[in-house]
């Protein structure tokens, strides 16, 4: 069973690799969503014994809002802004694969020096840091809004799967709470998304630092 | 008997290698619904190579014809180390997975060189691919072997691959199945299979391996072929041991196992070829570092067990 749920952490760690190469939006999104869906059927698979009741109908709410519910918000999102269809990355593929694996083993180092609970399964804190941090990478080095949006999306399974190393069982509220919080948050940004699109055709966050109406130049004239 | 062992086996890796391609060849062919070349077009290609005589450029130099001799003798002393079915073959001491690297990286370097010695602005460009190449293949192969050693705690390739057993899939499944995954990569792009280069076609675009022999001939040729093939035998043998480590214990048992096995690895290349298209030129490095990437994956993996 515990190699099973290895094997997950790993599934989960490639993830993140693919997401720090893939250049297509809605396969970004995709995974996105693949690992959102693994990483909520975790706790079902790293418990030992019979799941709790409880447990499988969280579950199922996880995996219907981040397998279904975001991946439809995000691509209507992208529909509607009519952005290109690639990521943009400002730093090259290949940089951001190395970046991941040097996350990793910082993340191995850091899971073996914290004063943890013994997990029931290996690599649950060094894979949720690194997916922490390959949430961190899509952030900073993505030029488009709704990446940014999918980086959180990404920390906040990261954040998910290091409650599990604390507790095979999440704190419900707290559980619920972060959901809360990154539901609210897809949905404001969806529309958010849309309407600076609308406004500035275009969605690049590089652009939206000079906000206001003087360019350069033109002062003075 | 113990010592004809590995002379069998030596010797079953010398004749059956070249129909590892031809399983290949037929396979493509198979999918793409044609008949297909003989099962033994390669030694008949051999025979045929071997009975000619080499022609010479006026530009080349002793390199060029010491180029084959000694990749081939290379490829054959690592036959000395590569374990067969997880069994030693003649050589086997501690570190020798680094004397491997070191006698393909030979073979590499003198083919190349003599490549270059033609100063033909074609082979010149394969050998420079080959090199841009090797440096992300490589590491990703040597990482691999690392993690195995740490794995199996064995020094040899010998030992590493003897020591693992089904035992060692339940306990280290991702690592081993990370490797594996990193290895046929390795495998494809060593043996310039389709996603990194395309062995068909001769156009300037994909030619990587193929470019720097064009001006080889006769038993020369030959030697280069064989050489690819026994690189083929020497990839395919280490994924085949460690996606099935031997259990029983009649050496003949395991043995006709291994050629299945190895037989089932070339057609995996061959359905991998149907199925993909090569990569972009650009791409290749992308896909060599995947392979590093799982390599190192499962190199950390298992120094945190």
């Amino acid at each position: 069973m515990h190699t099973f749920a290895e094997l997950i952490i790993v599934f989960v760690i490639l993830l993140d690799l693919a997401l720090a190469v893939t250049g297509s939006l809605s396969s970004c999104i995709r995974l996105v969503a693949l690992q959102g869906v693994v990483a909520g059927l975790l706790p079902l698979l790293a418990g030992s014994g019979a799941p709790h009741a409880r447990a499988v109908v969280f579950a199922l709410v996880i995996v219907t809002l981040k397998g279904a519910v975001f991946p439809r918000l995000l691509m209507r999102a992208r529909d509607k802004s009519g952005a290109r269809r690639d990521v943009e990355p400002l730093i090259s593929y290949p940089a951001s694969i190395l970046l991941c694996l040097g996350a990793f083993i910082a993340s191995s180092w850091l899971g073996s020096r914290l004063p943890l609970p013994q997990a029931g399964v290996a690599w649950i804190v060094p894979a949720s840091l690194a997916t922490i941090f390959t949430g961190f990478l899509l952030i900073t080095t993505r030029s488009k809004a709704i990446t940014q949006v999918l980086g959180y999306l990404v920390i906040e399974n990261g954040i998910y799967i290091f409650g599990l190393a604390l507790f095979v069982e999440q704190p419900l509220m707290v559980e619920l709470a972060i959901l809360l919080d990154v539901f609210v948050a897809v949905f404001v940004m969806g529309i958010a998304i849309f309407h600076i699109s609308r406004e500035f055709d275009h969605i690049d966050t590089a652009e939206l630092s000079e906000l206001n109406d003087w360019r350069r130049g033109e002062y003075g004239k | 008997m113990e010592i004809i062992k590995p002379l069998l086996q030596c010797l079953a890796a010398l004749l059956l290698s070249p129909l590892l391609a031809g399983v290949i060849n037929r396979v493509k062919a198979f999918f793409s619904g044609r008949r297909g070349q003989p099962l033994l077009q390669l030694y008949l290609e051999l025979y045929k190579l071997s009975r000619k005589t080499p022609v010479y450029s006026r530009t080349t130099t002793w390199v060029f014809k010491a180029g084959p001799v000694i990749g081939l003798s290379a490829l054959l002393a690592a036959l000395a180390v590569l374990p067969f079915a997880g069994r030693p073959s003649f050589l086997t001491f501690e570190g020798d997975f680094i004397f491997l690297l070191y006698l393909l990286g030979l073979a590499r370097f003198v083919t190349v060189l003599a490549a270059l010695d033609t100063g033909s602005a074609f082979e010149g460009m394969g050998a420079s691919r080959e090199m841009q190449f090797a440096v992300f293949a490589e590491p990703a192969f040597f990482l691999g072997l690392a993690a195995l050693a740490r794995v199996t705690g064995q020094g040899s390739l010998a030992g590493m691959f003897g020591a693992l057993t089904g035992e060692s899939w339940r306990t280290a499944a991702p690592v081993l199945a990370l490797l594996t995954a990193s290895f046929f990569i390795v495998l494809l792009a060593e043996n310039s299979r389709v996603p990194a280069d395309d062995p068909n076609t001769h156009l300037e675009l994909t030619m990587i391996h193929e470019a720097m022999a064009l001006d080889h001939s006769g038993p020369e040729l030959a030697y280069i072929l064989y050489g690819a093939a026994l690189k083929l035998w020497l990839f395919a043998s280490l994924i085949a041991c460690m996606v099935l480590p031997r259990h029983s214990g009649s050496w003949v048992l395991d043995s006709a196992l291994f050629g299945l096995a190895l037989l089932g690895m070339a057609a995996a290349v061959g359905v991998v070829e149907s199925i993909m298209a090569r990569l972009r030129l650009t791409k290749v490095p992308y896909l060599l570092i995947t392979a590093f990437a799982f390599s190192s994956l499962a190199l950390i993996f298992q120094l945190g067990r």
